[in-house]
């Protein structure tokens, strides 16, 4: 025979206080687990949604990032004229070679903070117009696209809400020049709205550069990348690497990304000892004050597998509530845009706090598996009452 | 003395209860202090930075290099006493997840500049006389177990191919915030390398580390010397090597900050669970309470007596946690030495801990204290807890 729900649920309610604390302690640990899930999430949805499935980065062999990479006008030119790289309606090859620098630029302070300026390095892309339409996400959202041959740029939409002196009209001082932003682009929550794009030959001239950074191509359908790549490796004049942009932009998260992850959970799991502590406190008393009322039930011939199990309930019931508060909690950081800089490609990236199924479904796993450890022992305590001692209880 | 022993007896009554919120207090002032160590350790580059040593990079940003030639014209400036090359080599040893810090440098300029790592003077005599010699810190020796004489294979996402360098030197810290996980190796080996590989590439200076006679002078200084780079092809930032080493820190700043913040949720945790065993308490004692109130206690003396006991609660914890701070730390550091090359456990971290035990204490009695203390003595007798 079981216990009717109704009454698990009101020796909670009947006990607010008690049921408040324990529950909001929970509920701290369920928020600070779901935000570190939120933001792992944030930013590998941020990298990985940055690459296009049909799109391939090139850099020098062993480089890693774009920065450190240099490629040849002539490594580029072999590229462009691999018959596995789509053309374009005029008959051209979708190949954009680019050119990358980190600019370190002042960003902006919280309002009433004395402190220094506090700078942050910030992508610097040159690129050809055929640049933008290999990024199909990328569109301007205010002012206007930078005129090939001019020292005009555009720059992101993170780096316009992040970053100091970036307002149209306004200009940036660089590599000897005065550049002028014309336009603010939004690239759809990738990793491009942290950068600030340019035209490529006028960059290369005034950074005074000869080589390219990498070269973006699109391939003519996504299975050729593997034909391309045994292309590539068997060339001896291309000492280069290829990556799918996708796998590209992925592999930049993966030291930030166990950073989060591993703080995230060794944190989560000693928050969730105090935690779950405090539900087997709350448990105990539980039993304690309801000695003569477990009697009773035991008398009206309730088993003790029941007991066990209604007390077991309760502890869940109690986690799932403080669940569902730090998850309802988390839901609101997903407002929040975290910018800071990726040391795998020691620039800026921004990234917002986003909220999956998956990380709803975990955080109440890990919020019940709370309630269940923590309401373990005193339900045990609970079921192995002898009915006669325990009637006898005040 | 009759007070105290009421209040130690109360303290003990529900063993279980008590020990249970004493072990989540311990977990709670251990996680709270190590979260303060860890945010500590990001400031221990800037705590072990010189005064009198500033930094000039280039205003772009650090991956872009100046001329090497600008030394001379640095070294010219007033109040400058040395300068020297520093580029950062980017190596990786074996695996990237063996990350440690290169650095080409010209040593006989460098080293003087820098009295906080102590050489042997022989080894430091082997280490100039070999050109593929390197320095090597004691704490990064220990890490993976370099010894004089070994040879280190250093493959570099700058500079391209591998890299070999020998171990002529291991260097000790003067003092506890000198950093010594780091290696150096000649400038001038680098710079004919890449001479050969890459001549676009060669005579550029990473930083130039910049010795000055007194701390005050330093603004002027990097004014001086970012004025005589105005509107040349590699325009320069100067700032102190303390400034230069929180610009990193400040990089990644929201991650320091979400640190520190978190470590206050585990307080507010483990205050949630204080105040519940204190309210639980209190509740249970109630026609207690109104007994004390019958014999004659003032109501202000019921609601001290609840009040000393979450405090001893509090303190019991804290006390206990603190005294576990440093083994935790200690462990904890052996864990990540390579990630954090210092993780100095200071005194505030202390006042810090019992500060929020304190809190914790307070704030879990005062409820209960409150209403014991306006509980009507018939009232109080009549309750059933």
């Amino acid at each position: 025979m079981k216990i009717p729900a109704s009454y698990i649920a009101r020796n909670l309610w009947v006990r607010k206080l008690t049921t408040g604390l324990t529950a909001g302690g929970m509920a701290l640990v369920v928020f600070v687990f779901a935000a570190v899930l939120m933001l792992d999430a944030g930013l590998k949805a941020t990298l990985v949604a940055t690459g296009s499935p049909d799109n391939v980065v090139v850099i020098r062999q062993g480089s890693q990032t774009e920065v450190q990479s240099g490629v040849s006008r002539d490594q580029a030119a072999l590229i462009e004229t691999s018959p596995e790289v789509a053309l374009g309606a005029d008959g051209r090859p979708w190949v954009s070679k680019e050119v990358v620098v980190l600019n370190s630029l002042p960003k902006i302070q919280a309002s009433g903070s004395n402190q220094s300026t506090k700078r942050s390095n910030v992508v610097v892309r040159g690129l050809p117009e055929i640049g933008k339409t290999l990024r199909p996400q990328v569109r301007i959202i205010e002012g206007r696209m930078f005129r090939a041959g001019s020292s005009e740029i555009i720059v992101g939409k993170s780096v316009a809400s992040g970053f100091a002196g970036v307002e149209i009209g306004q200009h940036l001082s660089f590599a000897g020049r005065e550049w002028t932003v014309v336009g603010v682009f939004d690239a759809g929550k990738t990793a491009f709205d942290s950068e600030i794009w340019g035209d490529v030959e006028q960059m290369m001239q005034a950074f005074r550069r000869v080589v390219y950074s990498s070269v973006i191509a699109k391939i003519a359908a996504p299975e050729l990348f593997g034909a391309l790549k045994l292309r590539v490796d068997a060339d001896p004049r291309l000492k280069v690497d290829i990556k799918r942009e996708a796998e590209f932009y992925g592999d930049q998260s993966s030291s930030l990304s166990s950073f989060i992850t591993l703080l995230g959970m060794a944190l989560s799991v000693i928050f969730s000892l105090g935690a779950m502590i405090g539900a087997t406190i709350t448990m105990y008393a539980a039993v304690a004050t309801r000695t003569a009322e477990i009697g009773t039930l035991r008398a009206l011939g309730f088993q003790r597998a029941s007991i066990l199990v209604a007390f077991l309930i309760e502890s869940l019931l109690l986690a799932f509530v403080g669940g569902v508060v730090g998850i309802a909690a988390a839901s609101f950081l997903t407002a929040i845009t975290v910018s800071t800089t990726n040391f795998q490609s020691f620039s800026e990236l921004a990234f917002a706090f986003t909220l999956t199924p998956r990380i709803v479904i975990f955080a109440l796993v890990f919020s019940l598996l709370m309630g269940f450890v923590g309401g373990f022992l005193p339900a045990i305590k609970a079921s192995k009452m002898k009915i006669v001692d325990a009637l006898r209880a005040d | 003395m009759f007070f105290l022993n009421f209040v130690l007896r109360n303290v003990f009554r529900a063993r279980l209860r008590t020990a249970l919120t004493i072990v989540g207090l311990v977990i709670a002032v251990l996680a709270f202090g190590l979260l303060q160590t860890v945010v500590r350790a990001w400031y221990a580059g800037a705590d072990a930075a010189s005064a009198t040593r500033l930094i000039t990079r280039s205003a772009i940003s650090l991956t872009f290099s100046m001329p090497v030639y600008y030394r001379d014209k640095i070294r010219a400036v007033p109040g400058v006493t040395a300068v020297s090359v520093s580029n950062w080599f980017g190596g990786v040893y074996k695996d990237p997840k063996n990350f440690f810090p290169q650095f080409a440098i010209d040593a006989p300029t460098f080293f003087p500049m820098y009295p906080e790592f102590v050489f042997e003077a022989d080894s430091y005599r082997e280490f100039l006389r070999d050109r593929r010699g390197a320095a090597v810190g004691r704490q990064l020796a220990d890490l993976y177990g370099f010894k004089i004489g070994d040879t280190i294979p250093l493959k570099s996402a700058i500079y391209p191919g591998t890299w070999e360098f020998n171990v002529r030197a291991i260097y000790d810290a003067k003092d506890d915030t000198t950093i010594t996980r780091q290696m150096y190796f000649h400038y001038d080996y680098l710079n004919e390398q890449i001479k050969r590989v890459a001549p676009r590439r060669a005579d550029q200076a990473g930083v130039f580390v910049v010795g000055i006679n007194e701390g005050q002078a330093a603004p002027d200084i990097s004014r001086v010397i970012d004025a005589e780079f105005k509107n040349s092809l590699a325009e320069t930032l100067t700032e102190t090597e303390k400034a230069f080493t929180l610009g990193f820190v400040a990089m990644v700043e929201t991650i320091v900050v979400a640190i520190e913040g978190v470590s206050y949720v585990v307080i507010l945790i483990i205050m949630a669970v204080a105040a519940n065993t204190m309210a639980m308490t209190a509740r249970e004692r109630m026609s207690e309470y109104a007994t004390l109130k019958a014999l004659g206690f003032k109501p202000a003396a019921v609601a001290a007596m609840i009040i000393a006991e979450a405090f001893l609660l509090a303190i019991l914890g804290a006390g206990l946690g603190m005294l576990l701070t440093p083994i935790v730390v200690k462990a904890f550091h052996a864990a990540t030495v390579s990630v954090f090359a210092k993780m100095p456990l200071v005194a505030h971290t202390f006042y810090l801990q019992a500060v929020c035990a304190l809190a914790v204490g307070l704030v879990a009695g005062i409820v209960p204290a409150i209403r014991a203390a306006r509980v009507k003595i018939v009232d109080g007798l009549r309750h059933v807890a």
